[in-house]
């Protein structure tokens, strides 16, 4: 960890103001001070955004909700309205991480997770998304846990959020604010894949600042499941993980929304996998169909190869969970 | 055992535990002494070869670091083996620390930063810049098992005719399977604090299994005789981790002999991984039976890992001729040099890996056979440890099958795999036997009865979380018929009397004998000192003539008849006697062992391969159990490393780089909470008269041996498949 400063605005104007292109901003610091002991991020300031006043949920005018970034993983998942409306996100956020973990991080932090890539880890060995132009280690290394869709030739890292692959499928807006004013992103343009410039992990410009999540009104509360599989039950990131959604009338599919997480640099959608759904009698052929336009121009490496046929599995079960209404 | 008090067999809550849970036991890292400097350990990031130079000024240069400490400037170490070679030392040529400029594995300490705080220390040490001339290396066991040599191991001698009676079976298995490395991990990170005291002697609060080990170890390597004092009241955990002096030992020590000043060094989580592990290994199991199970042959071949300079070695496939009838048996271990640290024991340490072996193709043999598992192992039941030719002081293995089964529920078993499901479920019920040697080592005790009538036992063994404490105050309240409050244990400190490495299982066994017969010893002491009075009412007793009970000795046949010990030693003053207690004569025309069977079920998901190991029944016969709540916290936490090992645990190594990559507790995964189902122990009553006068055998190792086989053969009954490389991830059942 090198030496850094501190400072703790109150006012969200005042952080942007402070950010210099080696600041970072902290807020649970759940992922960012693992970053920096392992020198791995190495900022000379931090700027502590806990104060500013980014703690509420509130409903919106159009029937969603706005989640303000400071909101605790914890309080996000268990907010009545989140349980009642989004269960999708309850889930998803529930099946990340530990208690102690939730309780500190926050929404836009879990946003901004980096990836659990061993080499991006370990800074004695070549990393594009840590040392750009260094190499990739992961591509003919260990690489049981990295991408079978999105990957580039410079990179094969995933995105480690659960909670992110629930907001891709309920089509989250990202409210961000920078020194020219506020803008919002919507989810799926708010992370990248890795390219040719895999140390960029969003679209977020320099300085700028994630204030708020806003969900639209259809939360898919009836039938929705997160599936999540992983190497044991509890803290570890997901091989695989399905954010599953439709909306029904009676067992016919009049809308669906399916998210992969684990296989990408970010969460994983492709509009023909739920369009097929529409009109389609919610059963494994159906849910098949999914998981093939889904996962088509999937590839793996030497140890994650069976990430594809496990993420066919997933798909189907998580869909069937959905069509079952699970999560009620 | 005096009398219906005695707390000897009582499920005694922990008498440190008030210190634990209030934070006021003291581990390792934090001993404060004034003055003290901390320091950070830089690591190779090559796996073989030199070091060319060591720029140390970007790191020099930061306000707060007095010293970075490399082969270049450390003080004068020992250059022979000799003074390297502890109580645990493999065959070889031991790793010394910043002795010269080679490299022989990744994650080798080369430098120690030392400054003011350990944030300094360790952003110093990122700054340190290392020019290597790296060379080829070799980390992959199974890419090289052609240089394998054999094991400098005394294996019991082949039996029998092994290859022409496996030739001529009627069934016959051929078998390999293969287990990955595994490192410690205790929760806490190996640690040293070093005491520079006003005179140059060292006082060292260090993170061991064996305060003299460390102390006589560093006495070699720095030529100190009587200058060093390892003091060691609390580890939490060890494994096996504590029975060698790590790295961050002698390096603290160097920084304080080159300052003059006081140092401390711990380990990060990263650095965990970068001594002793639990070697790869590759096993080839060949099994020779009759029709109905009967064994008739066996050959089992272990290969494993180890480094260059030294040929680590441990039991593993000894538990093939020794758990079983049969009267041929054929022995082989060798290993593969590689350029990697060497391998240390851990938990069970070659049991774990052998016996899942031989407790995996004992299954593949029920099967060929069409026998129920238990019957089979029933069937081929020996109270005869054949590898000795001796019979077992004690082996209630049948009791263990029968108990353990009916706990289970394992007579409503069907045998055929894929029989029982739950929806996306597939149940299997799968079980093995576990062993474990029950040695006992020679170890001493003193025994002190002070004025106020309190008793003060104590040796320089360790309390590595099990229990240690504990038991040798009962142990010590129960030979001396005094309340629990009454009588103190003290441990961890090289001052103390001679005791073993806390390792094996054998701490109860040779330090409670030694604590029983100090205690006896006293007891003597004390009669004397009351027929110093000419009126005595024990004059011309023996100590067969009276009782200690309550705090008084009195006359076995006129219970009224007694005296406080209080009042004796106020007369006498301070009563005080140490004891060595060697392992029994009796013992030697004897095997003995620890046993159990373990029954599993696991619940595998049809399509998604996960397994979830609902239900675990571990009946375990272990002689005379001393504290069945710390006993039963021993094979609990056995069972649950069990089920690690057998489903998640694996150091994974790049051998492009020759280096483990998931060095952090995220990602080498061992059991977490919500992976545990219900665990049930029973203690099978075990009367021993050989093993020592405790009747009481240890039972640290037994509670994993044989976990991992029951779980696989429990995977095998719900799924139909035979995986036999550990661990038993998901995508193995896809």
């Amino acid at each position: 960890m090198n030496p850094f400063s501190y400072a703790r605005p109150a006012a969200v104007d005042e952080a942007i103001g402070l950010f210099r292109p080696d600041s970072r901003y902290i807020a649970g610091g759940t992922n960012l001070l693992d970053l920096m002991k392992e020198n791995v991020t190495r900022p000379t300031q931090l700027i502590d955004i806990t104060r500013l006043p980014l703690h509420d949920i509130e409903e919106t005018a159009d029937g969603g909700l706005r989640i303000g970034a400071l909101v605790s993983n914890a309080d996000l998942a268990w907010n009545p309205l989140v349980e009642a409306r989004y269960p999708l996100l309850s889930q998803a956020i529930l099946a990340g991480a530990s208690p102690q973990l939730r309780n500190m991080a926050t929404t836009g932090g879990n946003l901004l997770q980096r990836t659990r890539c061993y080499y991006f880890y370990d800074s004695t060995t070549p990393c594009n998304k840590r040392e750009p132009g260094s190499g990739c280690s992961a591509r003919d290394g260990l690489n049981r846990i990295h991408a079978i869709l999105g990957h580039s030739d410079s990179c094969i890292a995933v995105h480690p959020s659960d909670m992110c692959v629930a907001l891709a499928a309920l089509e989250a807006q990202v409210i961000v604010q920078g020194t020219g004013g506020e803008r919002r992103i919507a989810f799926a343009d708010f992370h990248r894949l890795p390219g040719d410039a895999p140390e960029r992990d969003n679209t977020l410009a320099d300085g700028e600042l994630i204030t708020a999540i806003e969900l639209p009104a259809q939360g898919f509360a009836s039938n929705s499941a997160y599936l999540k599989v992983r190497d044991r039950a509890s803290y570890a990131f997901a091989l695989v993980s399905v954010a599953a959604a439709l909306e029904l009338d009676g067992d016919r599919i009049v809308s669906a929304r399916l998210a992969l997480g684990g296989v990408a640099h970010k969460p994983w959608r492709k509009p023909e996998a739920e369009t097929v759904l529409v009109g389609k009698v919610a059963n494994e052929a159906a849910f098949d169909e999914a998981a093939s336009l889904l996962l088509a121009g999937a590839s793996g490496f030497e140890h994650n190869a069976f990430k594809i046929d496990l993420a066919r599995r997933s798909i189907a079960r998580a869909l069937g969970e959905a069509a079952k209404g699970a999560s009620r | 055992m005096n009398s219906s008090t005695s707390p000897f067999g009582k499920p005694l809550a922990r008498v440190d535990g008030p210190l634990k849970v209030t934070g006021q036991a003291h581990y390792a890292g934090e001993f404060h002494v004034p003055g003290l400097l901390y320091g950070s350990v830089v690591n190779s990031s090559i796996a073989r070869g030199r070091i060319v130079s060591i720029d140390a000024s970007a790191a020099e240069a930061v306000p707060g670091v007095v010293l970075v400490l490399t082969h270049q400037n450390r003080p004068p170490i020992a250059s022979y083996d000799e003074p390297y070679e502890d109580d645990d030392a493999a065959d070889g040529s031991p790793f010394r620390p910043l002795f010269n400029d080679r490299i022989l594995y990744s994650g080798q300490p080369i430098a120690l930063v030392v400054a003011e705080n350990l944030e300094l220390a360790r952003h110093a040490g990122s700054l340190v810049r290392v020019e290597y001339a790296a060379e080829p290396h070799h980390t992959d066991l199974l890419s090289e098992l052609e240089t394998m040599h054999k094991a400098p191991a005394e294996l019991p001698s082949p039996r029998g005719d092994v290859d022409g009676v496996l030739r001529g079976a009627m069934l016959r298995l051929d078998l390999e399977y293969s287990t990955p490395v595994e490192h410690h991990n205790p929760m806490e990170p190996h640690a040293s604090t070093v005491h520079y005291l006003p005179d140059g002697k060292l006082e060292i609060y260090d993170k061991t299994q064996g305060v003299q080990n460390c102390m006589r170890y560093l006495e070699g390597v720095f030529g100190m005789e009587g200058q060093i004092r390892i003091l060691s009241p609390f580890v939490g955990g060890a494994f096996g981790s504590g029975l060698r002096p790590q790295y961050q030992l002698p390096l603290a020590v160097m920084a304080a002999l080159k300052l003059k000043r006081s140092v401390r060094v711990t380990l990060k989580r990263q650095q965990m991984f970068t001594f002793g592990y639990r070697p790869r290994t590759v096993q080839r199991i060949a099994i020779g039976a009759a029709p109905n199970g009967q064994l008739e042959a066996i050959s089992h071949q272990a290969i494993g890992q180890t480094s260059r300079f030294e040929d680590f070695t441990e039991h593993e496939v000894e538990w093939s001729g020794m758990l079983y009838e049969c009267p041929n048996v054929k022995l082989d271990y060798q290993l593969v040099a590689l350029d990697v640290y060497t391998p240390l024991d851990m938990r069970a340490p070659g049991a774990t890996i052998g016996v899942y072996a031989l407790e995996c193709a004992m299954d593949e043999l029920a099967y060929a056979a069409a026998i129920d598992p238990v019957a089979l192992r029933m069937r081929n039941f020996t109270a005869h440890n054949g590898n000795e030719d001796k019979p077992y002081s004690s082996k209630e293995l049948r009791q263990c099958y029968e108990q353990g089964a009916e706990r289970f529920g394992w007579s409503r078993r069907s045998m055929e795999p894929r029989s029982m499901r739950d929806g996306h479920q597939l149940i299997g019920w799968g079980m093995a036997t576990g062993v474990w040697e029950a040695m006992q080592m020679p170890a001493s005790a003193k025994a002190c009865l002070e004025p106020d009538g309190r008793l003060v036992v104590s040796s320089a063994t360790s309390d590595i979380g099990t229990g240690t404490y504990t038991v040798m105050t009962q142990i010590a309240a129960d030979t001396m018929g005094l309340p629990m409050e009454q009588v103190e244990f003290r441990l961890g400190d090289s001052n103390l009397s001679q005791a073993p490495l806390e390792g094996g299982s054998f701490t109860v066994s040779s330090v409670g004998s030694a604590v029983q017969q100090a205690c006896q010893a006293l007891q003597q002491k004390i009669l004397d000192a009351a027929q110093q009075s000419p009126v005595s009412p024990f004059t011309g007793v023996t100590l067969d003539g009276v009782v200690f009970d309550g705090g008084r000795m009195q006359l076995k046949d006129r219970p009224d008849t007694a005296v406080e010990l209080t009042q004796i030693v106020a007369v006498s003053g301070v009563l005080e006697v140490e004891v060595k207690a060697e392992p029994g004569k009796q013992r030697e025309n004897y095997a003995s062992a620890t046993h159990s069977a373990v029954f599993v079920e696991v619940r595998v998901d049809e399509s998604l391969g996960t397994v979830k190991v609902s239900r675990v029944v571990s009946a375990v016969a272990a002689g005379r159990v001393v504290n069945p709540k710390t006993a039963a916290n021993q094979i609990m936490g056995g069972v649950v490393w069990g089920v690690g090992q057998a489903l998640q645990e694996e150091t994974q190594i790049d051998h492009t780089l020759g280096r483990y990559m998931n060095h952090n507790l995220s990602e080498y995964h061992i059991p977490v909470n919500a992976d545990i189902g219900e665990i049930d122990v029973i203690f099978v009553e075990e009367k021993d008269e050989i093993v020592n006068a405790l009747g009481s055998k240890g039972v640290g190792e037994i509670g994993i041996v044989g976990v991992a086989a029951a779980v696989a053969n429990a995977i095998y009954h719900a799924t139909g498949k035979r995986i036999r490389d550990l661990p038993i991830t998901l995508d193995k059942l896809l």
